[in-house]
């Protein structure tokens, strides 16, 4: 990989030993995906849950904010992907007390590496969205995929330890989706219809994901009536990037890159026809019971609007079983002092913050609270969680929130 | 006995060999395994059930998130981690996580490598020289 002056003196260690390291990661992996160069990057977004971290993980970041002050902070504005709790909700979860210190002791090394702890991730819609052809350093692939998609802006995913490289040494290997050759268009979607609701845009998400395939792939697609709201692209990124590991896609007509079909694709591309069907049979697959144990919105952190929507169904209900809606720490304290906290919390429901569910040692929460069956109108969490031991089911936030009233959830 | 050798464009780690658990399916360490048990635990999976350690999983491509990119290193701190990840197709993460965890890996065939490569068969992963070997 190529080199400028002061990237040869990063690696000789004249900035240091942490941007050193940092550049020898994004080396092995620039080498392996056979990048040329590096690019700058303006921001930078850290996945570092303590699930996915264990013990081995935070031992390697307590290694890292060791170093001497003055030395070890990031160059650029580099943020943080949710915890892997609520402190002040980890009874609720279940959550014992050597997995909130393993927390403690991560965020106190990334605040030492002077990473701004935002714990969110929809900070596309809570802390800054790119602009179009912004190099960024994402982690999170609902991040990645609204940022590079609905911004315009340019990231691969970057996980936790080649983020906080990003941030160290303020740039990344030049490959993937900060080359505009791989931002075009592989393969062509003609959907019949328009999605309502979340669970639908999640739903739909998730069966263009598993019919493109791979990280490689960018979907376009076509057929949508009216402008989609950032929520509903929200769900219907998150799930695509779940399904199929997918970073990119346009929708014609509608996302930056895609003002014409032919700016972003070649018209010989092979056409996919999704129908409302395909959307309907992913959801009902997951129809495995009548019952829930729980039910969770989450994944991603839910928007002020979200939060309004559910606290409106909320209205005058009275849940019988537990009923969890989990945002960022930048929306909660709008959501309580509007009163939607209030008013959910008053049907017996509990707004937690800066976390993810399925971030959130899942399994040990479903041991510890005997939580199975889980109903959620996020198609990216039923995709996740049915590994951690769940039967999860997918349906709208209405069902969800009767479901949580009977512990039933009706079939449609 | 005849070796047959598959070239990868793609390669990072040290040489391993062992047997291969082979499928044409996924790959994401936190959607499919039991880190504990050290098994895959996703009912859909094709490999549900079967153990994951100390084995050179040949896989088609890379699915869901970014965990993996941790994940890697800290089953390698526990001993429960493959011994290689042989992929027709990987994601940024899945090397992000093979660099941070110094586990072999291998990606982008002229084959599908799933169908070239019989479950069960000793195997050798030479990324240095961006191979797979039958033994």
């Amino acid at each position: 990989m190529k080199l400028n002056d002061e990237e040869q003196d990063i690696l000789a260690g004249k900035a240091g030993s942490l941007p050193q390291q940092a550049l020898q990661h994004q080396i092995k992996v620039g080498d392996f995906f056979g990048a040329k160069d590096l690019v700058p990057v303006t921001q930078a977004h850290i996945m570092a849950d303590t699930e996915s971290l264990g013990e081995a993980g935070v031992q390697w970041l307590e290694g890292l904010a060791a170093t001497t002050e003055g030395q070890r902070r990031v160059r650029i504005p580099t943020i943080t992907d949710p915890r892997g709790t609520d402190f002040a909700k980890a009874d609720l979860l279940g959550q014992t007390s050597a997995m909130l210190d393993l927390e403690r002791r991560a965020i106190a090394a990334f605040e030492k590496l002077g990473v701004a702890m935002t714990n969110t991730c929809i900070n596309y819609q809570t802390i800054q969205p790119p602009t179009r052809d912004e190099h960024t350093a994402f982690g999170d692939t609902g991040v990645v995929i609204y940022a590079n998609s609905v911004c315009g802006a340019r990231s691969n995913f970057e996980g936790g330890p080649s983020a906080l490289s990003a941030g160290l040494t303020g740039r990344t290997p030049r490959y993937g989706f900060h080359l505009p050759e791989q931002r075009r268009g592989t393969v062509r979607i003609q959907v019949d219809h328009t999605p309502s609701s979340l669970n639908g845009w999640g739903a739909l998400g998730g069966v263009i994901g598993r019919l493109a395939g791979n990280y490689w792939a960018v979907p376009v697609i076509e057929g949508f009536e009216g402008a989609p709201r950032s929520d509903q692209l929200k769900h219907f990124g998150a799930s695509m990037a779940s399904f199929g590991s997918i970073a990119l896609y346009h929708l014609a007509g509608l996302t930056p890159e895609a003002t014409r079909l032919s700016d972003i694709a070649d018209t010989n591309l092979p056409v996919h026809r999704v129908t409302k069907a395909d959307v309907e049979a992913l959801q009902k697959s997951y129809h495995t019971d009548d019952t829930v144990d729980v039910v969770v919105f989450s994944a991603p952190q839910l928007s002020l609007y979200e939060l309004g929507d559910l606290a409106s169904l909320c209205d005058g209900r009275k849940f019988s079983v537990p009923m969890l809606a989990v945002t960022s720490p930048q929306v909660k304290p709008d959501s309580d002092r509007i009163g939607y906290t209030a008013r959910i919390e008053a049907a017996g429901g509990h707004v937690l913050s800066g976390m993810c569910f399925y971030q959130s040692y899942a399994r040990e929460i479903s041991e510890a609270r005997g939580w199975r069956r889980l109903a959620t109108n996020s198609a990216k969490l039923v995709n996740i969680l049915g590994g951690y031991g769940y039967r999860p089911m997918l349906a709208s936030m209405e069902a969800c929130v009767d479901a949580a009233v009977s512990g039933r959830l009706v079939r449609t | 006995m005849s070796e047959q050798i598959f070239r990868a464009r793609h390669a990072m780690g040290p040489t391993v060999r062992g047997p291969a658990l082979v499928a044409n399916d996924g790959f994401s360490a936190r959607y499919d395994l039991d880190r504990i048990k050290g098994i895959f635990s996703r009912p859909a999976h094709k490999l549900a059930g079967k153990s994951y350690v100390g084995k050179i999983l040949v896989l088609d491509t890379a699915k869901g998130g970014v965990a993996t990119a941790w994940m890697l290193h800290e089953m390698k701190s526990r001993s429960i981690v493959p011994l290689a990840l042989v992929l027709n197709s990987v994601n940024p993460i899945l090397a992000q996580g093979a660099a941070l965890g110094d586990v072999a890996m291998l990606a982008g065939f002229d084959e599908d490598i799933t169908a070239a490569v019989p479950d069960g068969a000793e195997v050798e992963v030479n990324p240095a020289e961006g191979w797979l070997k039958l033994i």
